[in-house]
């Protein structure tokens, strides 16, 4: 919508066959333009150039703890990366951890959401409640869950599952999926239920209270008018929650360091290993370039949804 | 939410009653783990690791006493420049380029900030080696300028995207109405529309600080002991972890405590700064 205000904004002047309006014109283009370029130019320089390096990176083999080991390889990082088990291992994780976390997440927002929607007593005390597992820094979460809340011996989920015969079970090791996703649910729920509850409060009085008019009933209502006015904002949770738990590092890192073995490392974590505990600068650059290209296929697809979000918003 | 202009019978109200009980404890199961962490900060080392769990214990403050003796301090220096430098530098770049968005549209709009948005969608991963090595030889590893550079970066995208949906919120008649008076670009920017941005500001900067006060990876991989910021003081528990559970605690409590207060007071904000100003 705001590419016409820009072309009809300058006066096209037919009449006069002098080169100055296109010169006026052309000032006038970079008038506008100028406030943007600064910030431009920062995300090139600090985004777009390193990538280009990381590209040139997974053309070399080059190990840092070996000065002058660099050399062109062309194409052979790349299949060795596709040839690496523990590298599909890690893809893998990264898709079960993104989706399970994003999923659980939203269905348990969509609930919460429900409920922080009514009138009652201590409404902002429960819903200011809810929003702080999204606050607190995530390496601290990730170290209370850890210790305080998985430990076998003295965590209190032991505690409160003991009645269930749960006993010393080691979570973060006998599970170290399950206990990275129930760190992150725990996280990202509130994101999903505030923007769900946002969703909730902008749908329209009059419609609901023709639904209770015309007799529908409350699932009904919620099934054929509250679930389509969700779905945006559902779609955009799911979208910008996954954006950020795809790059999920922190809760890996101080739970599980990926493991057992490589049972828990998810992309991020892998490529963290081997750059900079196995300095292996070419595989891990090469990796990198695989996530991008991955990102790429899902993200287009996500902007795209984006973007007709945001179209709704500007009429 | 419509039940107040239902008439309120017996039942009807007996489920409102169930359904607030749910919501409560739904929302003590979620605190909860934050509330065991504060607890904990406040017990003895021996109280902290009980079979079970202890909720009766002589309180102590040692614990916060003993994270200063550790040397907290430089860390949480370093996060409050990190911090509010990046903050700062974000909204000076991204406000103008918001402002040329929304207000002064330039041609390609749509393609500007799809070229935003997908610098956030590039993972930090694969950019992380190549700033690793440059920063090596330019000597700007272990340097606090190096994450105030990222994190800027980092945020770029969602200052600009959230600054634009505020000011395009500015009716067109407004700023006519300032040319129409004869107002300069300068009068017209600080005096007609920094006002009606201003809780767009807060709302951005509030953004801004919390993923940078939280960034982790960045600060891992490129600093040691110079530059280190606050969520590499809670590492450092790890190497003896199990052993000192209380101190990890107030620790944590200790880091999470300036983003946690900042959210609650601006939990309207968050939820537009969060979906990046498409939800309002």
């Amino acid at each position: 919508m705001t590419t016409d205000v820009a072309t009809t904004a300058v006066p096209p002047r037919p009449a006069t066959p002098s080169r100055e309006p296109v010169r006026s014109a052309r000032r006038e283009g970079w008038r506008r333009r100028a406030p943007l370029l600064p910030a431009l130019v920062f995300a090139i320089l600090v985004t777009q150039i390193p990538f280009l390096v990381t590209l040139w990176y997974s053309l070399n083999s080059w190990n840092l703890v070996r000065p002058g080991s660099e050399r062109f390889v062309g194409l052979s990082n790349y299949a060795d990366v596709f040839a690496d088990r523990v590298f599909r291992q890690a893809a893998f994780n990264t898709i079960v951890i993104t989706a399970g976390c994003v999923i659980v997440a939203m269905l348990l927002g969509v609930g919460l959401a429900l409920l922080l929607d009514r009138r009652f007593v201590g409404r902002s005390v429960v819903r200011t409640l809810i929003i702080t597992p999204f606050l607190i820094m995530p390496v601290a979460g990730a170290l209370v869950w850890k210790t305080t809340m998985l430990d076998p011996l003295f965590g209190i989920v032991n505690f409160v599952l003991s009645p269930f015969g749960a006993g010393d079970y080691d979570w973060t090791s006998s599970a170290p999926l399950v206990s990275v996703i129930a760190a992150l649910v725990w996280q990202w729920t509130p994101f999903m239920a505030l923007l769900v509850l946002a969703g909730l409060q902008s749908q329209g009085r009059d419609v609901l209270e023709a639904g209770q008019i015309d007799g529908a009933g409350a699932v009904r209502m919620f099934r054929s008018i509250t679930l389509p006015h969700l779905r945006r904002y559902i779609e955009l949770g799911v979208l910008l929650g996954a954006i950020y738990v795809v790059n999920t590092f922190d809760q890996i890192y101080i739970m599980t360091q990926g493991g057992p073995g490589t049972a828990s490392a998810n992309l991020p974590f892998y490529i963290y290993q081997r750059a900079f505990l196995g300095f292996d600068v070419g595989q891990a650059a090469a990796m990198g370039v695989v996530v991008v290209i991955g990102t790429i296929v899902v993200a287009t697809l996500a902007l795209r949804l984006l973007f007709r979000s945001f179209a709704q918003e500007d009429r | 939410m419509t039940t107040a202009a239902v008439a309120v019978t017996g039942p009807r109200r007996r489920s409102a009653a169930l359904l607030t009980v749910l919501t409560w404890i739904i929302g003590i199961v979620f605190f909860f783990p934050v509330l065991w962490m504060v607890i904990t900060a406040f017990k003895h080392e021996a109280d902290a690791y009980t079979d079970p769990p202890s909720l009766i214990f002589t309180p102590t403050l040692e614990q916060f006493r003993a994270l200063f003796d550790a040397g907290a301090w430089p860390y949480f220096l370093n996060s409050l420049f990190a911090t509010t430098m990046s903050t700062l530098l974000v909204l000076l770049l991204a406000v103008p380029a918001a402002y040329a968005l929304a207000i002064r549209p330039v041609k390609k709009t749509q393609d500007v900030l799809f070229f935003f948005i997908s610098t956030k969608m590039l993972p930090v991963v694969a950019v992380i080696v190549p700033i690793y090595v440059i920063a090596g030889r330019i000597g700007a590893l272990d340097n606090i300028w190096t994450l105030v550079v990222l994190y800027t970066a980092m945020n770029l995208p969602i200052a600009v995207w959230m600054m634009r949906s505020f000011l395009q919120e500015i009716p067109a008649e407004v700023l006519e109405a300032a040319a129409m008076d004869g107002a300069s670009l300068r009068q017209t920017l600080l005096r007609v529309m920094l006002p009606m941005v201003a809780p767009g500001l807060a709302a951005t900067a509030l953004i801004c600080v919390i993923f940078s006060w939280n960034e982790f990876f960045f600060s891992v991989n490129l600093t040691a002991s110079q530059a280190a910021t606050v969520p590499l003081f809670l590492v450092g528990f790890m190497t003896s972890e199990g052993l000192y559970w209380a101190q990890l605690a107030a620790a944590a409590t200790l880091a999470s405590l300036p983003v946690v207060l900042a959210g609650w007071v601006a939990q309207k904000q968050l939820v537009r700064g969060l979906s990046m100003g498409a939800i309002k």
